[in-house]
């Protein structure tokens, strides 16, 4: 299907039978790039990414150097953003946090879609009692409110980033598992499965060849926005005290420790979850832009 | 109707005793021996053999769950390392401050999330739609402790200066008069504030762009009675569904909102017993909340069966 068969689809709002095909990224790219909303939100993941990447050179000051004349300052032309409860640079502090959040974020994404993925493109495949199983252990994780799964997980393994990442991409793998299951499910069912399965070729070729290159969409939807989740879902363990170690500059920490000196210099607190906010609402607007970019027939 | 309520109710068994069981499978996780997780690092040996006896520590796996269960359903949760009391204890004294607050946030959230959603639907594609909107998607985007502290910042250092006062305008941490509820309630209402504008939008325009409503207008109903009276009452069927599954997750936030204001929920409870290594209290706080969550989830699902009643039959 060409571009221009494509862009009449759009116009007529959608047809399943008709719908361009979803490796045409540049009519996706054209989508997004008509919604301001995704502009917005792909500008503010680009500049976290690119901060996460290049934090050593961009930050003013070694993020751990202390300076105790200077403890609790608030921003002024030496220090941007001001200096924390040891006198270090919160601006320095900030932008290695952002390479922090890009790790958890993309190491909890990539354990919950490694993990959930595979379980409910099984599910969804093989349906009868291999569903039912994997389909009811995914209802007992979502049982638990998942802050608290994270938080028993983490309670249990022991205070650490690492837990911390792990337990964020284990709550998620029940979202990943019912949404894969979900699109193999309709998948399943087309005729050139069909067509495949009577011709005889074998069920590991039709999932990996067939099957999953048409579940990417919706995949890549969930990741945009469950990259969002984990890294409010990490500040949230940060500030608990039960992720990455005290001196460690990441953004939920940051909360943790200034909120002590929340009435004396509530720049310690304002300027991090700031951050976080900023980057959540740009994988929000980016996945929304997205979806709806994807699928036409999902813009409203 | 009493059919699917039985059904709903005997599908949540396995789920309840699955979740149980990885909450009591959960002491496992801790290095070293399960018996002075729970009994505490500074117990006694003799308390430490004592606990391992009890709970059955040296039998089979599915027999120390069975032993486990049994305890739950007879409300022994076993005693706090830190204070000495009953899990249980801890967790009654404690419980009613946490459905206080997760109850008013619910309420917070409905009053000003469905009308701000209402506007935005009969507004759409206009300024007022698109800074409701706005409002909302920073809603969602917002860490709720964040918005705690930032709560803390405006009533207790910037109002109060703007005003020349001395003193905080509410008061920033604890509980116990309507003061002390403010804050909380704004914090943890946030998101679900958000997440139910969003879904009243969604809805209301899903409705008004529907036959009858179009009919309404034309026999000449007045606008307001068509909003609200055909619209909204159509459109509320899914919203309630949200805002019942908001109780839930509200639960689950309560643990971040009540360390921020120092509120003597179990949310506190349960963070303040995680440094202190208290796994029984830990267990059992865990425990009681998902206990809680399944169990407003089915009444959802029976309330949204009542309210339309093709649910049933699926």
């Amino acid at each position: 299907m060409t571009a221009s068969s494509g862009s009449i689809v759009t116009r007529q709002g959608g047809d399943v039978a008709l719908r361009a095909p979803r490796s045409n990224l540049s009519m996706t790219l054209r989508r997004l790039a008509r919604s301001p909303g995704a502009i917005l939100g792909a500008t503010l993941v680009a500049m976290f990414i690119l901060i996460g990447i290049f934090a050593p050179v961009l930050a003013p000051y070694d993020f751990e150097a202390a300076d105790f004349v200077k403890v609790r300052q608030p921003p002024s032309a030496e220090h941007w953003l001001g200096t924390d409860e040891l006198g270090r640079d919160l601006l320095s502090r900030l932008l290695y946090g952002a390479r922090l959040s890009l790790v958890v974020g993309l190491i909890s994404v990539g354990i919950g879609v490694l993990i959930g993925a595979p379980l409910g493109l099984i599910s969804g495949y093989a349906g009868g009692r291999v569903d039912q199983v994997i389909m009811r252990l995914m209802d007992i994780l979502l049982a638990f409110p998942s802050i608290l799964l994270a938080i028993l997980m983490v309670a249990a393994f022991g205070p650490s980033l690492t837990n911390a990442m792990i337990a964020i991409g284990v709550v998620s793998i029940p979202v990943y598992a019912r949404l894969m299951r979900g699109s193999t499910l309709s998948i399943k069912e087309e005729l050139y499965i069909e067509a495949s399965r009577s011709v005889g070729t074998p069920s590991h070729h039709i999932l990996t060849r067939h099957v999953l290159p048409n579940t990417i969409a919706p995949i890549v939807v969930q990741s945009t926005l469950q990259i969002a989740v984990a890294i409010q879902a990490s500040a949230a363990l940060g500030f608990l005290g039960l992720g990455a170690p005290p001196d460690v500059p990441e953004w939920g920490n940051m909360l943790q420790k200034g909120r002590t000196y929340i009435l004396s210099a509530p720049h310690i607190v304002v300027f991090p979850g700031l951050a976080i906010m900023l980057v959540v609402l740009g994988f929000n607007l980016m996945g929304d832009g997205l979806r709806d970019a994807l699928d036409p027939r999902m813009a409203r | 109707m009493t059919q699917y309520i039985l059904r709903r109710f005997l599908w949540a068994i396995p789920v309840l005793l699955g979740a149980s069981f990885l909450v009591f499978w959960s002491i496992r996780w801790v290095p070293g021996d399960p018996a002075i997780a729970i009994a505490g690092e500074l117990a006694t040996p003799e308390l430490v053999e004592k606990v391992r006896a009890e709970l059955g520590l040296d039998q089979p796996l599915p027999i120390q769950y069975g032993i486990y269960l049994g305890r739950m359903l007879r409300g022994d949760m076993g005693t706090s390392v830190r204070s000495g009391l009953p899990v249980f204890e801890e967790i009654r004294i404690r419980l009613p401050r946490t459905l206080q607050l997760t109850f008013f946030s619910l309420l917070f959230a409905a009053a000003i999330g469905i009308p701000i959603g209402v506007l935005s639907a009969t507004r759409a594609n206009t300024w007022i739609d698109a800074l409701s909107m706005i409002f909302a998607l920073l809603g969602v985007s917002m860490p709720i402790f964040w918005l705690g502290l930032m709560l803390i910042v405006f009533f207790a250092l910037t109002l109060p200066s703007w005003l020349g006062l001395n003193q905080p305008i509410l008061p920033p941490t604890g509980a116990g008069t309507w003061q002390h509820l403010v804050m909380p309630t704004i914090a943890l209402a946030a998101n679900s504030m958000a997440i139910q504008a969003r879904m009243t939008r969604a809805s209301m325009l899903e409705v008004l762009r529907s036959d009858y409503i179009r009919t309404a207008r034309a026999k000449g109903v007045p606008e307001f009675s068509v909003v609200y009276n055909h619209g909204l009452r159509n459109a509320l069927i899914p919203i309630v569904t949200v805002i019942g599954l908001q109780f839930g997750t509200l639960l689950g936030g309560a643990v971040l909102t009540e360390t921020v204001f120092a509120w003597p929920g179990i949310g506190r409870l349960l963070v303040d017993s995680i440094g202190y290594r208290d796994y029984p209290v830990i267990q059992g706080t865990v425990l009681v909340i998902t206990v809680g969550f399944v169990l407003v989830n089915i009444l959802v699902d029976v309330l949204y069966a009542y309210l339309d009643p093709r649910i049933r039959y699926t």
